[in-house]
């Protein structure tokens, strides 16, 4: 499975990572390598085996519904790289 | 005085306290020492020598008063992954820059509740991406290894634990925190000649350490002998509400397990693991360990892993997939690293592109791509079902058998910057890791001897879920029969 720039391009889109122009090529390369190798799990047989979805043998807890933590804005917005009046503030999204 | 107090065992150490030979604070001031010392290895990020010195203290009390807990006044690494309050964590990555958390990991909590006093945190691969703990945005971390004729190889400790590993084997740690995804604490233990123990998933808590990928994530501890793993494993471990998938179970006495031997067990030899091109020395260490619990009364059984050579393949579809979703959230709003952009958009990709190193943005891409539209069946779904088979094959032989040894590593350590223009070469160094990571399956790493350039190699016991007490008894058995007792080249101020 070979991935060209433009897949490689979309791809950088979707995961939100700049990827400079020159780079795609390489990386197209790098990314193929890798994708070609994984080609391998086609030979194993799977019909009728169902996907892990769990690592060990257990049953999703149930709690209820009610609120068991907050009030401590100051303590989320600590890390943020710029925050206002209690809220994270990011560049302008509507015009 | 103090290197002998830094030579100890967190067993030895505990004792000593218990018994009034020195105090945690004489204890802690020594490693303090011992972690200035190590600095040439780059094994720590952050030191934190005051912080040290008031745990100790208080430790100091609570054993006066005689109220010590299992891991009371004992020094310890943690690794950079685990969230510590108010202490930069920085999970090796640019993109955390200044990131101080405002809670606590589950894990250090448990460990610092039990009396561990903390040094500081230690380097790994930016995120636990790596098998050489060459991918830190803080720098690689040197082995204290050498090769035998050649002193001036700088060699890798492995990773991604590698800076839990280097400050162990390097005595600038009595013992240190580690997380495994697919063998980041095993290979780097036997890197070094440590002992490391990845327990059954679901044994510790994740909460608070940073996400690779989460049905695989399982911390552990790093220690310098079998005893000590039982020790510091039992004081991380326990059932945290606030992890979903963390085990309701209870938490043994696993120091207690140790006695017993291996008489009567029987231990599977997997073939599968018996690879092209393996070198002969890991071969005959094997053959040595069969030999050493042979000996010690186990029977040995041959046994079929059958999808083992396609549990790496497996893996690096299922782990970057599930990295490719955690690490969505660093985006340059909520903590650390923001790269300016007249969008939004633009503000997101410029702080990924800046913040992320070349590895981490590649398991970024291909987990991307395999959970895209289109793609899932063949990619993801695919890999999960192979992962069913993997954990099936491990079923089906512990119907046989209690427990598997395999060599930990298909070699000793490397040097710093082999191994890098190939991303697969690389990922081959999980090869006899990997398996039991994606069935979830507890399995420790021995140091077991070295190899013909003098470095350690090291020996996995493999266990059935929740069972890491047969797995440390028999790690125990081979650590006796291996008696390992080789220094590293470099030891903290000596």
């Amino acid at each position: 499975m070979s991935l060209d720039k433009a897949t490689v391009a979309r791809i950088a889109h979707l995961a939100r990572i700049h990827v400079p122009e020159q780079d795609l090529e390489p990386l197209a390369g790098e990314l193929s390598t890798i994708l070609d190798w994984v080609e391998q799990l086609a030979e194993v047989d799977t019909d009728g085996v169902a996907p892990m979805t769990s690592v060990v043998e257990m049953t999703a807890r149930w709690r209820k519904d009610e609120v068991t933590d907050g009030d401590c804005a100051e303590d989320v917005l600590a890390n943020a790289p710029e925050a206002e009046m209690g809220f994270y503030t990011v560049p302008k999204v509507m015009e | 005085m103090s290197s002998e107090l830094t030579g100890l065992t967190l067993a030895t150490a505990r004792d000593g306290l218990a018994k009034g030979d020195f105090t945690s604070v004489e204890l802690t001031q020594a490693h303090v020492a011992a972690v200035e010392a190590v600095r040439p290895l780059n094994a720590y990020i952050t030191e934190t020598p005051e912080k040290a010195l008031e745990m100790a203290a208080e430790s100091d009390k609570r054993i006066a008063a005689g109220k010590a807990g299992a891991m009371e006044g004992l020094p310890i690494a943690i690794k950079d992954l685990f969230c510590t309050k108010g202490v930069l964590t920085t999970a090796g990555s640019h993109i955390l820059d200044g990131f101080h958390p405002t809670y606590e990991s589950t894990v250090t909590a448990n460990l610092f509740g039990a009396g561990a006093v903390m040094l500081g945190k230690v380097n790994l691969d930016e995120f636990a991406m790596g098998s050489a703990n060459m991918t830190s945005y803080y720098g690689a971390v040197e082995n204290p290894w050498k090769r035998k004729d050649d002193k001036k190889t700088k060699l890798v400790p492995g990773g991604s634990s590698g800076g839990s590993a280097a400050a162990v084997a390097a005595r600038a740690a009595l013992a240190a925190t580690g997380t495994d995804t697919g063998g980041s604490i095993r290979q780097p233990a036997s890197f070094t000649g440590i002992v490391g123990l990845k327990p059954t998933y679901g044994r510790c808590s994740r909460w608070g350490t940073v996400a690779f990928a989460s049905s695989l994530d399982q911390a552990g501890p790093m220690t310098r002998s079998v005893r000590d793993a039982a020790i510091m494993l039992g004081a991380m471990a326990g059932f945290d509400p606030k992890d979903s998938t963390s085990m309701d179970k209870p938490v043994p006495n696993f120091e207690a397990a140790l006695d017993g031997g291996v008489k009567g067990m029987r231990i599977g030899i997997p073939r599968e693991y018996r690879m092209d091109g393996m070198p002969a020395e890991i071969e005959k260490l094997w053959q040595q360990g069969i030999g050493w619990l042979k000996g010690a009364g186990a029977t040995i059984v041959d046994i079929d892993l059958p999808h083992t050579k396609y549990a790496l393949a497996a893996y690096y579809i299922v782990a970057p997939a599930e990295a490719s979703s955690n690490l969505a959230r660093y985006d340059g709003v909520r903590y650390g690293l923001r790269v300016p952009g007249q969008t939004l958009q633009e503000m997101y990709e410029n702080t990924r592109a800046e913040g992320f190193g070349r590895e981490v943005k590649r398991r970024v891409l291909i987990g991307t791509y395999v959970l895209s539209a289109g793609y899932y069946d063949a990619y993801y779904l695919k890999a999960q079902k192979v992962r069913s088979r993997i954990a099936g094959d491990f079923r089906d032989a512990f119907d046989h058998v209690d427990a598997i040894l395999a060599p930990t590593a298909p070699n000793a350590a490397f040097g710093q910057g082999e191994n890098m223009d190939d991303p697969i070469a690389m990922y081959l160094n999980d090869v006899f890791t990997v398996p039991a990571s994606l069935a979830g399956l507890p399995a420790i790493s021995v140091p077991a001897g070295l190899s013909a350039e003098g470095l350690p190699l090291g020996l996995q016991i493999i266990g059935r879920p929740f069972d890491e007490e047969t797995v440390l008894r028999a790690a125990r058995s081979l650590e006796d029969a291996a008696d390992f007792d080789t220094k590293p080249d470099f030891i903290a101020g000596r």
